[in-house]
């Protein structure tokens, strides 16, 4: 709460048609140092987020207009922008339709402030640390730019959003690990404490149908049995 | 063993209808048979012997008249009396010989005349008393025996007086063989037997046919309610034979249709209940989201408020903290009732898990004075919804923390082949084994006037059974007052897997010595 973020404010936009909420939404966010601008409507969530250009999009996941997972949709097809879900309906199939749209993360209502204005902040953050020792790794067949926030496989480059990164490079940093879901929460989603693990499960299935070969048989991301996730062993491309 | 249970009869009969119809009918037969059969030997015995004795009777009189005739218009000054008997007597038996048809001895004062070979024990006593009694003609039956070598014969005796002139009455008895008509019985008697087994022999057969014919739609009719039973409500009898097969099988067909609609109506009303818990969530929660913030905006400035909407904004928030938690509840058990709890397996490190909660929850342990210990072994790797597992844990560690009395709490985490186990120990009141039975009992109190530290809403063991359950696992509680409590989940390994047992026991392992020295 005391930190102030860098400024000019981080802009918020926030989407949700229960217009009491919003508006508690916007006093919350402004205390807390936000810009945040609010949407009512899902069929105008994306004229409004082309015009603001905001840094991280609060979303509702029942929308009048457009659901929420298209709006979560769109906002994808043009930019990797972190996008937070607010949905009411924590254990249903909406959450992972909404992860799988790529949704970054989700808080379920009712939320307290703290954990909603911490996953915000989390998903500013960046969790990349200049001053990581090797500035390119290899993941597979893969060369991560670290500082250039770059992916690439031969020449050309793989365009992936801030979290699918940050997941990537998590992975690649320690490349013989396995990490469990929990530990992967806690280093790319910051949660202190294990939470759902769908998160990752959803997350690590998006980065693989961008960054596999064949996503049926990764071998950049492996499932280790029991346990979660590897780093494929370092290939030359 | 197994082969002489699966033929032993009183089994057999409890079991099988067409056994104990056939065994019925069977013992009826039989009696009936036998009355008949005893009926009819006896009707054609007692004929074939009437038929006989009138025939011997009509022989011996006309026989005896001949002779007491010749006898009487004896010239005695030529003949002896005694000489005379004895021709006639020999002349009956010769004529008797004739045919084999009857054997004759006359009985004079000194001696026996007639056929010879004849043993005189062939004629009773008694017809040897009634002939010097009375005149007539007796008869009654006998045995025939031989002095020489020829092979005893049924027979009968006819009796009957001669008279001769000036002297005493001769007996004379003729014996006749009935050898032929014991001959004829016994045949009439092999028929009657032969005529028995095969009529029983087709009546078991017939009475069995019959009963598999009447079992054919009864068995039918079994295998299409094990079919509804397993829910192809679809499935229906065929309507043939008889009125009443008929009619079993369309009230087959009725009942199934009319569970179908049941079930159809059950399922529709469920997916209304599930759409309205899914509504009611997500109308009750955003508001709810709305003044949460609200009241943590006001809790946030309270030190700027006068005492009293300092203190209201307190509570506010407070309460809003169990309203939530109890509409949370409420929904998950909702949930549950509309059979609309979905599990999202993962592979899952239940002693690391009982590490994070138990660690998690250290802190409420220490505030609450208690020493709080996890003894697990490792592999205790099963396939489960880490997030209800976890709830389950929190929900009994939470539990066993306001119960415990700041005394130790131990988390047991063991796994075997087929399953994992995960108990949770305190040292704490405890509780009466029915107290024990009524825990998971939706906002059940084990005392109503005790004070709540943790604050639980009264549902939580009762959405941690359900949860158990979901995974095809058992929740178990078990307490004594002044010994405390486990509470024990025990899941399969593999999902979907049936369990046989639990790695660890109900009872407190460390308790056994104490409770064995009590019995």
């Amino acid at each position: 709460m005391s930190e102030v973020p860098r400024s000019p404010a981080p802009r918020i936009l926030v989407v949700d048609d229960d217009e009491a909420l919003a508006e508690m939404l916007h006093i919350v966010l402004g205390s807390e140092g936000f810009d945040a601008r609010l949407c009512h409507d899902g069929a105008a969530a994306l004229d409004a987020f082309r015009e603001y250009r905001p840094d991280l999009v609060l979303l509702d996941l029942m929308l009048p207009g457009r659901d929420g997972v298209d709006v979560c949709r769109d906002i994808r097809a043009e930019s990797g922008v972190p996008v937070v879900m607010l949905t009411a309906k924590s254990d249903t199939i909406d959450v992972v339709d909404g992860l799988a749209a790529g949704a970054d993360d989700y808080v379920p209502k009712p939320f307290k402030t703290q954990e909603l204005i911490a996953r915000i902040k989390t998903r500013l953050r960046r969790h990349v640390t200049p001053d990581a020792d090797v500035d390119n790794l290899r993941i597979g067949d893969l060369v991560i730019r670290v500082n250039e926030h770059t992916v690439r496989r031969g020449d050309s480059e793989i365009t992936l959003t801030p979290l699918e990164f940050d997941l990537l490079l998590a992975l690649a940093r320690r490349p013989r690990q396995a990490f469990t879901r929990e530990v992967l929460l806690e280093e790319v989603w910051g949660y202190r404490h294990a939470s759902d693990t769908r998160l990752v499960n959803v997350h690590v299935q998006r980065l693989r149908s961008k960054i596999e070969k064949d996503p049926e048989r990764p071998e950049i991301i492996v499932t280790v049995r029991g346990v979660g996730y590897r780093a494929g062993e370092p290939k030359s491309a | 063993m197994k082969g002489l249970s699966r033929i032993d009869p009183f089994r057999l009969w409890q079991r099988s209808l067409p056994f104990r119809v056939v065994l019925t009918t069977l013992s009826a037969a039989i009696v009936i048979l036998v009355a008949t059969g005893w009926f009819l030997m006896d009707q054609s015995s007692r004929g074939i012997i009437a038929g006989k004795t009138q025939a011997s009777v009509a022989e011996a009189s006309a026989v005896v008249a001949n002779m007491q005739a010749t006898l009487s218009a004896t010239d005695l000054r030529t003949t002896s009396v005694s000489e005379q008997i004895s021709r006639l007597a020999r002349e009956a038996a010769s004529r008797g010989q004739v045919g084999n048809q009857y054997f004759v001895v006359v009985e004079t004062p000194i001696s026996q005349i007639g056929t010879a070979g004849l043993a005189a024990e062939s004629i009773p006593d008694n017809i040897r008393a009634l002939v010097g009694k009375d005149d007539g003609l007796w008869s009654t039956p006998t045995m025939i025996r031989f002095t020489d070598q020829r092979a005893d014969e049924p027979g009968l005796v006819v009796a009957t007086t001669l008279d001769a002139p000036g002297q005493a009455p001769y007996p004379v008895f003729f014996l006749f063989s009935t050898n032929q008509e014991q001959e004829t019985l016994a045949v009439v008697q092999q028929a009657t037997l032969a005529t028995g087994v095969f009529l029983l022999a087709g009546l078991t057969a017939t009475v069995y046919l019959i009963a598999l014919q009447v079992l054919r739609p009864v068995r039918a009719a079994r295998l299409a309610a094990e079919n509804l039973a397993a829910g192809h409500l679809e499935d229906r009898m065929a309507v043939v034979g008889t009125e009443d097969l008929s009619g079993l099988a369309r009230s087959m067909n009725h009942m199934a249709e009319e569970l179908d609609k049941k079930i159809t109506q059950l399922q529709n009303l469920s997916l209304v209940q599930q759409r309205f818990v899914s509504d009611v969530s997500h109308e009750l929660r955003t508001p709810l989201t709305t003044i949460r913030m609200a009241a943590e905006v006001l809790h946030a400035h309270r030190s700027s408020f006068d005492a009293a909407s300092s203190r209201s904004s307190e509570l506010l928030s407070a309460e809003l903290d169990r309203f939530e938690d109890l509409l949370t509840e409420l929904l998950e058990i909702s949930r549950f009732d509309a059979g609309a709890a979905e599990l999202s397996i993962d592979d899952v490190d239940l002693t690391a898990l009982a590490r994070d909660e138990v660690s998690a929850l250290q802190r409420l342990a220490e505030d609450a004075g208690i020493v709080m210990t996890l003894d697990a072994t490792d592999d205790c790797v099963a396939e489960v919804d880490v997030r209800r597992i976890r709830r389950i844990l929190r929900n009994l560690i939470t539990n066993a923390i306001e119960h415990g009395e700041r005394r130790p709490i131990t988390v047991y985490v063991r796994g075997d082949d087929e399953a994992v186990a995960i108990a949770v120990r305190d040292h704490g009141v405890g509780m009466t084994a029915a107290e024990s039975g009524l825990v998971f009992d939706r906002f059940w109190r084990a005392d109503p006037s005790r004070g709540r530290r943790v604050g639980g809403t009264g549902l939580g063991l009762s959405i941690s059974l359900e949860d158990a359950r979901l995974h095809g696992g058992w929740l178990n509680a078990w307490g004594r007052p002044g010994l405390g409590a486990q509470f024990r989940l025990t899941v399969p390994r593999r999902a979907g897997e049936q369990l046989r047992g639990s790695p660890w026991p109900v009872i407190p392992p460390d308790l056994k010595e104490f409770i064995g020295v009590r019995r």
